[in-house]
């Protein structure tokens, strides 16, 4: 019950940018105390005064909804101060930029901020303007962290150890940061990733991530232990990189009928999904579909970064 | 350094058994005790004692597992944050009793810290506290109910008590730190 393989990791990172700066030792451990906080929330009072001496802002330059909601409850269940800033309704709108407005922030005596902005290399940005940690909430095609963290645990959570997995992430793979960070965070544990997807979607360097790339989805699905839908952003549509929505369904949706041909894959989606789309809705529905789980597991591996993040020399 | 042995393993055998006799006897029914080892070696001593009391009472008491770092009042004095070990209590604590069981007992700060998280599992009817020693030195008002020993310490010594689980012998040390050099 005491649990020694992860008390001697040398954890010294002060911010998350992306995971590829991370080791598979720190991404190992991540995914070992998120654990703990997995306990945490299952108790008569979810809640721990660990960071209570810790304000963190939540600056949020891009539509987000439910990686928004659970960094912001991840921070109240343990007792931080949390401050939430999003570019619509504010000094944005008057032509601030990112610089001034962190610059006004830190001046505010902050000591995290978690970033979601429409740039690439915006929460690297960050890091040379303020000198409090950077959390990485998505930015722009490059890389969402946390949300390839909750993927791992839940497939670790699901299959017991992610070496030797056999993944497939299939959809939009050019403009997801999702798929960059998964890819990264997985080939580092151990597992196998392939991308499928129409050849419009599919960006050049998916095989120099180290991920196997696929046009096919039948085959795709015969090989893979997970199968993770991405959402299809519909303005996609506009800019003529796939036909339909009829179509991208037809080729690249998992349906119903693909669970009793391949009866093995479990259904990962990083939501919202678009039913219909990428799943038909019996398949998001199916107990093969490990949806929710993500969620609750994102709220969890949140709070183990913070954690991990929140040390300091007062 | 300089160790010197102050408990054997035969004197840790004679602390536990008359712990299992002090935890059950305040009771006419121990059905409502429950057990709660801190990490690491307070688990240990609390896993010995679920033991005893099953074989002297014929009860068997629910055990459960508490690290309080999140509840620590120094951790964030380094840049480098600790290690989170298991908690695992499986079992309402509304209207328990509840027994918390450490190795050494020293400022008071891990037991406050205890408390606080034991609070958040539900409203305990009581709690006691009992440990193999309390070598002084509190920094807050708590004191143990069930101790094994009172052992007067120099700041500059420090208790080390062994367990087989743990460290392959039952013993428990001081050693004292030479001076700054």
């Amino acid at each position: 019950m005491t649990d020694k393989e992860a008390t001697n990791v040398d954890f010294g990172h002060r911010h998350l940018l992306g995971l590829a700066d991370y080791s598979a030792e720190d991404i190992g451990h991540i995914l070992q105390q998120t654990d703990r906080f997995l306990e945490i929330l299952n108790r008569p009072i979810p809640k721990i005064p660990t960071l209570r001496d810790v304000t963190v802002v939540n600056l949020f330059y891009e539509d987000s909804t439910r990686t928004r909601l659970s960094f912001e409850l991840a921070e109240k269940r343990m007792g931080a101060d949390v401050v939430n800033f999003s570019a619509k309704g504010s000094s944005v709108g008057k032509g601030e930029s990112l610089k001034d407005t962190i610059q006004n922030i830190g001046a505010m005596k902050i000591d995290m901020v978690v970033i979601r902005h429409q740039s690439p290399g915006a929460a690297h940005y960050l890091t040379r303007c303020i000198n409090t940690s950077v959390i990485n909430a998505g930015d722009g095609p490059h890389e969402h962290p946390t949300q390839a963290l909750l993927d791992m645990y839940s497939m670790k959570q699901k299959f017991g150890e992610l070496k030797g997995l056999k993944v497939a992430i299939i959809g939009d793979i050019l403009h997801s940061r999702v798929v960059r960070s998964n890819i990264l965070g997985l080939t580092k544990m151990g597992a196998e990733v392939t991308v499928c997807g129409p050849k419009s979607m599919m960006p050049l360097y998916a095989d120099e991530l180290g991920a196997n790339i696929s046009y096919r989805l039948e085959e795709t699905l015969e090989w893979c232990d997970v199968a993770m839908a991405l959402r299809i952003q519909l303005e996609r549509q506009e800019q003529g990189l796939f036909p339909s929505v009829r179509e991208y369904h037809e080729r690249f949706g998992i349906k119903k009928r693909h669970l009793k041909e391949f009866p093995h894959f479990t259904i990962m989606h990083p939501g919202p999904v678009n039913r219909g789309v990428e799943l038909e809705s019996e398949v998001a529905d199916n107990s093969r579909a490990i949806i929710l789980d993500q969620v609750t597991n994102g709220l969890a591996v949140r709070m183990a970064v913070l954690y991990l993040l929140s040390g300091r020399v007062q | 350094m300089d160790t010197s042995r102050i408990l054997t393993s035969q004197d840790i055998e004679r602390t536990l058994t008359r712990f299992a006799h002090q935890i059950v006897e305040p009771y006419d029914d121990p059905a409502d005790l429950v057990l709660i080892g801190m990490q690491t070696r307070g688990v240990y001593i609390a896993r010995r004692l679920r033991d005893r009391i099953k074989s002297y009472f014929h009860v068997d008491l629910p055990l459960g597992v508490l690290d309080v770092t999140f509840y620590r009042d120094d951790f964030r004095t380094r840049m480098k944050m600790p290690s989170v070990q298991l908690t695992d209590i499986p079992f309402d604590l509304y209207n328990k009793q509840v027994v918390l069981v450490d190795d050494v007992l020293y400022t008071g700060r891990t037991v406050r810290s205890a408390l606080e998280a034991i609070m958040s599992f539900g409203r305990p009817a009581g709690i006691r506290f009992c440990c193999m020693i309390d070598r002084g030195h509190r920094e807050l008002p708590i004191q143990p109910d069930i101790t094994g020993q009172m052992l007067p310490t120099h700041a500059n010594e420090e208790i080390r008590v062994h367990l087989t689980e743990e460290d392959g012998e039952d013993a428990v040390y001081v050693v004292k730190r030479k001076e700054a050099e």
